[in-house]
């Protein structure tokens, strides 16, 4: 007899990804708020998804850590149908939340000693407070941690378990500079070791950062996915071109600078042209047109 | 350790250590914020004192002894009174989110209930020690014997009904302040019942009202079971042992069937 309830997975889902998504809907009295999303993680990768607020991130998460039903589409997380996973499933995944989950009067110690007691191996208390750098807190209570401490508590409580496959939602919201830096070297110590992270965040600089893959998700449905450095496809190899003529500001995006800047430079026989500078988008500016204009790049 | 999951009843295995695992975290939140708990505590046996040396001298009742026949309608108000303290529980965790944590946690989803009911029943048991103690310095002096069990066991049998309507109404309630409109809804509810005074003294339609809360049932049964005189007041006092199991055993499948679903929900 086995505990682990591993539900039958579609046979167009059986395969290594941590996560295989296809054609996931979810409605809210009526309307879809996550729309027919595909979606594959593979194992051992930090996957970002990106997108404002309200665009279906929190809940296309919280549909593959299993506490939502989904309404449409097949999911398998490691294998198995989160809506119908056990327990022993549970203990292969970590989950941060959004909401700080263990805010109460015990001290940060007695809380990971307690949470501890659900993990069939969890880290040593002491190794997860000296990973998450909360040592020195260890003995204050968790209503005294400051927000930054509280969420690096969060993020303690979600490995504790050794997931095979964390989910970290919004992990870095609320800290500091410093504490984001810390994160972020946390994270990267969880993929050293092999731990596939799948993570939300409206941080761009942290899913470059972090992420191998990033999802752009707009109004519940994924725009784009891509290695950081190549998000935005098409968009990217626009480059803009400005320069002054005649006291005015002129601009041409192309997709071919080279070309117009050889132009330019036959039309200024005397050297300079001024102010002239060549852009290329940014992640931010891919990002944003991603997301303002989904049914374009659809 | 996870070969202990997968050996056969290693379900039911884990279902018991995380209630206890549950349990022992609400054990340890009391010890570690106890005001709330102690207050709770002595509150009934405050109220047993005001009414038994204040205001029971102008409250007739049947065999004279308005402190004897007190002291059991308060052991079931303290039945009632841990309401809050489920309701203000479920609500809590719900609110910080440890009730999402422990649905995504490897546990036995029942024994966030199961662990719950074990506190709850725990500190419930010191609650009737408490006013039973206070009682017994006051002069109440039970008929000893097995009665004095039987009480005891439907007492709790009530507080597991109510323990239901509690995490029913803290798994409802998106806010804490829907734990005060509680707090001040339970005193009609207990008013309306034989806890302060025979139900005999009221307006027919209110007696007969009175006589039929879940709480009356369980004063009356209580009362006979450790030998203070109790008036005939109609079928459901006459039939008061009956109703004492009857309604607990309702309360708990109406809330429970309730409660699941209202969990079950959580996912949607």
């Amino acid at each position: 007899m086995t505990a682990t309830q591993t539900a039958p997975v579609p046979p167009v889902l059986q395969h290594d990804d941590a996560v295989r998504v296809r054609g996931l809907v979810k409605r809210y009295g009526g309307r879809a708020v996550v729309d027919g999303i595909d979606l594959d993680v593979r194992r051992g990768e930090v996957f970002a998804l990106l997108g404002p607020n309200g665009a279906g991130k929190t809940t296309t998460v919280e549909i593959l850590e299993g506490v939502r039903r989904r309404d449409g589409g097949d999911v398998a997380v490691l294998g198995a149908d989160p809506a119908h996973a056990g327990r022993a499933w549970r203990d292969r995944i970590g989950v941060v939340g959004q909401s700080t989950g263990a805010g109460n009067a015990l001290t940060v110690r007695e809380t990971l000693d307690h949470f501890a007691r659900y993990h069939a191996t969890p880290v040593p208390t002491g190794e997860l407070l000296a990973d998450v750098g909360l040592a020195e807190a260890a003995r204050q209570r968790v209503t005294a941690l400051s927000g930054g401490q509280r969420r690096r508590l969060e993020v303690a409580l979600g490995v504790q378990g050794r997931p095979e496959l964390l989910f970290l939602d919004e992990p870095t919201t609320g800290m500091d500079p410093v504490a984001r830096r810390q994160f972020w070297t946390l994270v990267e110590g969880l993929r050293d070791r092999g731990t596939t992270v799948l993570l939300t965040t409206h941080y761009l600089d942290e899913a470059a950062h972090l992420a191998d893959r990033v999802g752009v998700i707009s109004a519940g449905r994924l725009v784009d996915v891509a290695p950081p450095a190549e998000l935005g496809g098409a968009l990217r190899s626009e480059a803009t071109v400005r320069w002054t003529e005649d006291g005015a500001l002129r601009s041409v995006v192309t997709a071919e600078p080279a070309a117009v800047l050889r132009d330019l430079l036959a039309a200024h026989p005397a050297g300079e042209v001024p102010g002239l500078t060549v852009t290329r988008p940014g992640l931010e500016d891919v990002y944003l047109r991603l997301v303002a204009l989904p049914e374009e790049t659809r | 350790m996870t070969t202990v999951a997968r050996e056969p009843g290693g379900r039911l295995r884990w279902a018991v250590t995380d209630a206890l695992t549950v349990a022992g975290r609400d054990v340890a939140h009391w010890r570690r914020q106890p005001a709330g708990l102690v207050v709770g505590l002595l509150f009934p046996v405050l109220l047993m004192v005001v009414f038994v040396y204040l205001l029971g001298g102008g409250i007739a009742v049947p065999g004279g002894s308005y402190r004897d026949f007190m002291v059991p309608g308060m052991l079931a108000l303290v039945m009632l009174f841990g309401l809050e303290g489920t309701m203000t529980a479920v609500v809590t965790d719900t609110q910080r989110g440890v009730t999402d944590r422990f649905r995504a946690l490897p546990m036995a989803q029942s024994a966030v209930v199961t662990g719950r009911c074990l506190a709850d029943l725990a500190a419930s048991v010191a609650g009737l020690a408490l006013v039973a103690l206070a009682g017994l310095a006051m002069g109440w002096r039970p008929d000893p014997g097995p009665g004095v069990v039987t009480a005891v066991g439907l007492l709790l049998l009530l507080r597991v009904g109510f323990l239901w309507v509690g995490i029913w109404l803290g798994l409802l309630a998106r806010d804490p302040s829907l734990v005060a409109a509680v707090q001040i809804l339970i005193w009609p509810f207990a008013f309306l019942s034989n806890v302060f005074v025979p139900v005999s003294s009221m307006p027919g339609w209110l007696g007969t009202l009175a006589a039929w809360n879940p709480v009356a049932a369980t004063v009356t049964a209580v009362r006979e079971l450790t030998g203070v005189p109790v008036s005939d007041d109609g079928w459901a006092t006459e039939h008061a042992t009956l109703l004492a199991v009857a309604w607990p055993v309702v309360l708990t499948a109406v809330f429970a069937a309730l409660s699941v679903r209202r969990w079950q929900g959580l996912s949607r």
